[in-house]
């Protein structure tokens, strides 16, 4: 066993971990943490998703201890206070999914998407987002989404507020 | 999918990587990305023993201008490699090549030394080190030694690196005035690697093709130059016959079978398409 020590949504945790124990299932298993999904357990579909450090990372293809010291954020720690994060608000407000299986995976990778580009593109959305299957959107309203949440995010007015 | 057990630990410098090699030889890997390594141990294809974590080795990812080269550390991920000022501005073609690993959550993780030691046979980075000729600086139990990138891929995932040595740094000559570079790349849709890439160096001087590499990945047994093509140019005027004639050879010296990705004609066909479009490209990127 290895003692990892990993902030997670904010809150530390210190535990003892297999070394082979893989990102994915200890968010799942150890932490309870089911909103981080696993789709093809093969480094293809990105549905298990998280932000280390602030970076779109497939938790199925990261070492539990490859984390170690750092800051992680899933699904569970985008709301505030009850109040969606602006992308999970947009998904819901323009059909950004159907069945939700990619959803988390899908937005915190247009979380890291629009970290580091508040405008993008469509084609830049596109590109952005490439490394997140979805079988059920098509795509077309998940980039809507992702626009609609650059848009709300630099400012303009959101078409979600108030419920 | 859970790999085999093994035992980790993190290096905190290139020595005490290089010690726990040393020390468990043939029943340790290094971990840097873990992207190539992750999927075949989850596999169970690999099962090591000791995985030797390089990926927390302060300053190994630095990236940094030297003037006549820029050096980029072993565990600088492809994202930080694409992004790099130093890198767009100074060796484009290394940028170019990187942005098209994968997908950016790829990019987040696997780094540039351990795609270059993995040498798939369908990575983009071999292309790019070949037609940049770039040189890799290997550290051992018996010090450092600086392998050509055109002596450092041998066969199918097979490179220079010894048992107990590892790369530590990539070295990248600045091209001169009056050169331009492309890649382009037949992404395999399934597992995005190559079915083609095609990188391309090369420098116009007095309106004729002063020098020209050409680096290939995806359609042999190991990325190569493409040695007929670079002959075919070197010297001649900066044309487009001069290019239609230089893509003819594309397969010299390559062998094609069919197999699921295409047939041995299709793959002929592309190679010598892929290597067209890059020169064009290449070529307007000289004129600025
Ligand atoms: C879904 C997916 C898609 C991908 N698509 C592409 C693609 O389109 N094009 C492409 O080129 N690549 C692609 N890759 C591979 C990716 O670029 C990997 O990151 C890269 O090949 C390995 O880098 P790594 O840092 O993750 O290495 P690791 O997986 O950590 O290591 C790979 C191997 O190299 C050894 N190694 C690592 N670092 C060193 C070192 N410094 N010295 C000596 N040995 C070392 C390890 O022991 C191991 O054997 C893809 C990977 C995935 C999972
Ligand atoms: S479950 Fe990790 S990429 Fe599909
Ligand atoms: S909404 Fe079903 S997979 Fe994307």
């Amino acid at each position: 066993m290895t003692e990892i020590n990993v902030s997670v949504n904010g809150r530390g945790h210190t535990r003892d971990v297999e070394p082979r124990t893989l990102l994915v299932h200890f968010l799942r298993e150890a932490l309870g943490l089911t909103g981080t999904h696993v789709g093809c357990d093969t480094s293809q579909c990105g549905a298990c998703t998280v932000l280390l450090d602030g970076r779109g990372v497939k938790s199925c293809t990261v070492l539990a201890v490859q984390a170690n010291g750092g800051e992680i954020t899933t699904i569970e720690g985008l709301a505030t206070d009850g109040v969606l994060h602006p992308l999970q608000a947009a998904f819901r407000e323009t059909h950004g999914l159907q069945c939700g299986f990619c959803t988390p995976g899908m937005i915190l990778s247009a979380v890291d998407l629009l970290a580091r580009n508040p405008s993008p593109s469509e084609r830049e959305i596109r590109h952005g987002l490439e490394g997140n299957l979805c079988r059920c959107t098509g795509y077309q309203n998940i980039v809507k989404a992702v626009q609609h949440a650059a848009h709300t995010m630099a400012g303009g007015a959101s078409a979600v507020a108030g419920d | 999918m859970y790999p085999s057990s093994f035992d980790y630990h993190a290096a905190g410098s290139v020595q005490e990587a290089l010690a726990l090699l040393a020390q468990y030889g043939d029943d340790a890997k290094l971990l840097a990305g873990g992207h190539s390594l992750i999927p075949v141990m989850k596999l169970r294809f690999a099962a090591p023993a000791h995985l030797i974590d390089i990926g927390r080795i302060p300053a190994l990812s630095a990236i940094s201008d030297g003037g006549a080269n820029v050096h980029v550390g072993a565990t600088a991920r492809h994202a930080d490699v694409a992004a790099s000022p130093i890198v767009r501005t100074r060796v484009p073609l290394l940028a170019e090549v990187t942005a098209h690993i994968g997908d950016p959550l790829i990019r987040n993780m696997g780094t540039i030394g351990g795609s270059i030691a993995h040498a798939d046979p369908a990575a983009d980075l071999p292309a790019a080190m070949l037609a940049l000729g770039a040189s890799l600086v290997l550290a051992g139990p018996s010090g450092t030694r600086t392998v050509a990138a055109d002596d450092f891929f041998t066969d199918v995932f097979t490179t220079a690196l010894q048992p107990g040595e590892m790369l530590t740094e990539v070295v990248v000559p600045v091209p001169g005035a009056g050169s331009g570079a492309a890649y382009e790349k037949l992404p395999d849709p399934a597992s995005g690697y190559a079915i083609v890439g095609i990188a391309v160096q090369l420098q116009v001087r007095d309106g004729a093709i002063a020098s020209v590499r050409v680096g290939m990945t995806g359609l042999g047994p190991m990325p190569m130059r493409l040695a007929g093509v670079e002959s075919a140019l070197a010297g001649t005027a900066a044309s487009t016959a001069a290019i239609a004639a230089a893509a003819a050879r594309a397969g010299d010296g390559l062998s094609f079978d069919d197999d699921v990705r295409g047939s041995a004609a299709y793959k002929l066909n592309i190679a010598r398409v892929y290597v067209r479009r890059a020169l064009v490209r290449a070529m307007a990127a000289s004129a600025g």
